[in-house]
């Protein structure tokens, strides 16, 4: 019993060449970024300069995003186009807490209320600001706020069995809604100055390298955990179920599954991640306002995916890597462009590799997930006969 | 409520789209244990029967009755999964990206919540239960192909494999022979008969070899209501089914 295999246990990153490869590939962000940032001279080729800094933080946390969308859209079948919404309710809420703890520091000098709330005369702060000068309730509410607002919107969506086109549709007027909200200085999160001019985080100062050395590492954890949670989910029975249901949801009903509480639950995982991405992104960024709620950023996370290859997970950090590097190349050259070769990517994927650039890895080389003819863990095969119990 | 020797109790069901009645006033019981064939003309409202029985389509006036004690119209499709009632569409959906063994295990009976089956894993009994199964529908060499490779046959059989799983104690099975070839069929005929007696099986077919080859008991449906009822040679002979089917 004890050395017998279940292809249900754990997927060990041992005998997953894709997984292994993504965590080596975070191991060593996480430690030569920092060292090249540190311990290498600035007149060095190899300095990591404070804005390549920057730009990595950034990419790891896109790389979360896509894997949150990943897990819904890959795994699930279910296309959210307003992903980038609970990316900025997490943001929002980690900015929060950043505002309160600039305190006296600030422009006006107020050690309650921050600058934009004193430049709009307000006298007292909003409720729903109280406890965020706590970084435990912050980073609660870092979780809860996408967390719960996926919950709300998925229950409806999927209660009512809307699917499809439909709900991608809905999605993008969620997020669009939010981003209206947010623009109005009335709601009371900056309007559409958002916020900024962060100092510190915890007493560490937001200015200093090391500190983003840290927040660096901390996102590469953050995301290896989470691939590693993924992996699991999609590789239980539960995944398999998830996957049945993007296959054919009434099939699944039909087997006895209650298919919207399946969606709901990968669903609001996957906004806490998304969320989780957008707290880590705003101190390395050092601003967060409404234009992170643009419908396009929420199709933009769609596309690394598509880019990377769905339904892979790793597929989905390539893509999120590969596709901001190429923006970021091509912001600096032509950035009138840059939708454009954005759109043609898209386009050109979709015809010609529509497993994205994980597909163009041999088959033999990636996980049993993408292989079809290889063996599923745990299944024994003596000479061609299947073993249940070896 | 209901014949207690029956598992299924079909009373007055009506059922109309746009104005179009599919059933009208269908009354019909399933005895436990029973291989029952039904046919009908295009039309005639087999398939609705099953889409009402399974939970899918709602119908106007009627009831429908489980196991002499449980009100299907009151439940959802996975409650009457859970219930006992398993359903081969007459196209065959299997799961295309899943193997045949992913495909099986899904249809297991049990728990079947999110969290549950987060945390599952196979028994040692399940594997066995599995394994059976993998044997009883000839597909243990495919066991480890995707559901999309296998042909047409393969499939239809996977999906009985997976009635077998959920250990259902009423089987619908729509069209079981559609596009298989007559050693396919012949097959496929012994499994349905294996299968009745511990479980109740309704059969909707059209191919009349195939019902001859398995039915002792044929109802024959015709506009939404039953018109015949009987051994196979009764209602050939029946002169309203010859009407019917033949339009003399």
């Amino acid at each position: 019993m004890t050395t017998r295999r279940r292809y249900t246990l754990w997927v060990s990153a041992r005998r997953d060449p894709g997984t292994r490869w993504f965590l080596g590939g975070l191991v060593l962000i996480g430690v030569a970024v920092p060292v090249l940032n540190l311990a290498v001279p600035a007149s060095s080729p190899f300095h990591v300069s404070s804005y390549g800094l920057t730009l990595i933080g950034k990419y790891l946390c896109y790389a979360l995003l896509a894997l949150a969308v990943d897990l819904i859209w890959g795994y699930c079948g279910i296309l959210s186009l307003g992903h980038a919404a609970f990316f900025a309710l997490g943001g929002y809420a980690m900015g929060m807490y950043l505002m309160r703890e600039i305190g006296p520091r600030g422009v006006y000098g107020n050690p309650i209320l921050p600058d934009f709330m004193v430049f709009l005369n307000w006298k007292k702060l909003p409720w729903f600001w109280y406890g965020f000068n706590h970084f435990g309730f912050a980073l609660l509410m870092m979780l809860l706020a996408p967390g719960l607002l996926g919950l709300a919107f998925g229950w409806f969506a999927f209660r009512s069995r809307v699917t499809g086109v439909y709900l991608s549709i809905i999605t993008q007027a969620l997020t669009y809604a939010l981003m209206l909200a947010f623009f109005r200085n009335d709601t009371g999160f900056g309007g559409n100055n958002g916020f900024t001019d962060f100092k510190d985080i915890l007493g560490f100062d937001l200015r200093s390298d090391g500190v983003h050395d840290v927040l660096v590492v901390i996102s590469a954890v953050v995301l290896g955990v989470s691939y590693l949670v993924c992996r699991k989910i999609v590789a239980s029975r539960a995944g398999r179920v998830i996957q049945a249901i993007r296959d054919s949801e009434t099939r699944t009903r039909f087997l006895g599954y209650r298919v919207e509480s399946f969606k709901l639950w990968v669903f609001v995982f996957s906004t806490v991640l998304a969320g989780i991405a957008g707290a880590l992104y705003v101190p390395q960024i050092g601003i967060i306002n409404p234009s992170e709620f643009s419908p396009i950023n929420s199709i933009e996370v769609v596309i690394w995916v598509a880019v990377g290859g769905r339904g892979t997970l790793y597929g989905a950090v390539a893509g999120a890597f590969l596709v901001n590097y190429a923006k970021t190349l091509f912001t600096t050259s032509f950035p009138d462009a840059w939708y454009y070769a954005l759109g043609a990517l898209f386009v050109l994927v979709t015809l010609l590799l529509p497993r994205g650039i994980i597909g163009l890895i041999p088959n033999r080389a990636r996980t049993r997930e993408a292989d079809p003819s290889s063996s599923r863990e745990g299944v024994g095969i003596k000479d061609g006969r299947y073993q249940p119990h070896s | 409520m209901g014949d207690t020797s029956h598992i299924l109790d079909v009373q007055e069901l009506t059922v109309s789209f746009d104005g179009f009645r599919a059933l009208n006033g269908l009354t019909l019981g399933i005895e436990r244990g029973e291989l029952r064939c039904i046919i009908g003309p295009n039309g005639a409202g087999k398939t609705t029967m099953m889409d009402v029985i399974t939970g899918k389509t709602r119908p106007e006036s009627g009831t429908v009755t489980f196991a002499s004690k449980v009100d299907l119209l009151e439940l959802d499709e996975p409650e009457i999964a859970q219930a006992g009632i398993g359903r081969k569409f007459q196209k065959p959906t299997v799961f295309e990206q899943l193997t045949v063994r992913e495909n099986l295990e899904l249809a297991l009976a049990g728990n079947k919540s999110f969290l549950i089956t987060l945390l599952a894993r196979m028994t040692t009994a399940q594997e066995d239960k599995l394994y059976d199964v993998l044997e009883t529908i000839g597909l243990m060499e495919q066991h480890n192909d995707l559901g999309s490779v296998l042909s047409h046959g393969q499939k239809q059989w996977l999906e009985i494999g997976m009635l077998l799983m959920q250990e259902p104690k009423l089987l619908l099975v729509d069209e079981p022979v559609a596009g298989m070839t007559p050693q396919e069929s012949a097959h496929t005929a012994e499994l349905l008969q294996s299968l009745a007696g511990e479980h109740s099986v309704v059969v909707v077919e059209h191919d009349m070899d195939f019902i001859r080859s398995i039915a002792k008991r044929v109802t024959v449906l015709h506009e939404g209501r039953v018109l015949a009822e009987g051994d196979m040679d009764q209602v050939q002979n029946d002169p309203r089914v010859i009407e019917v089917y033949l339009g003399v």
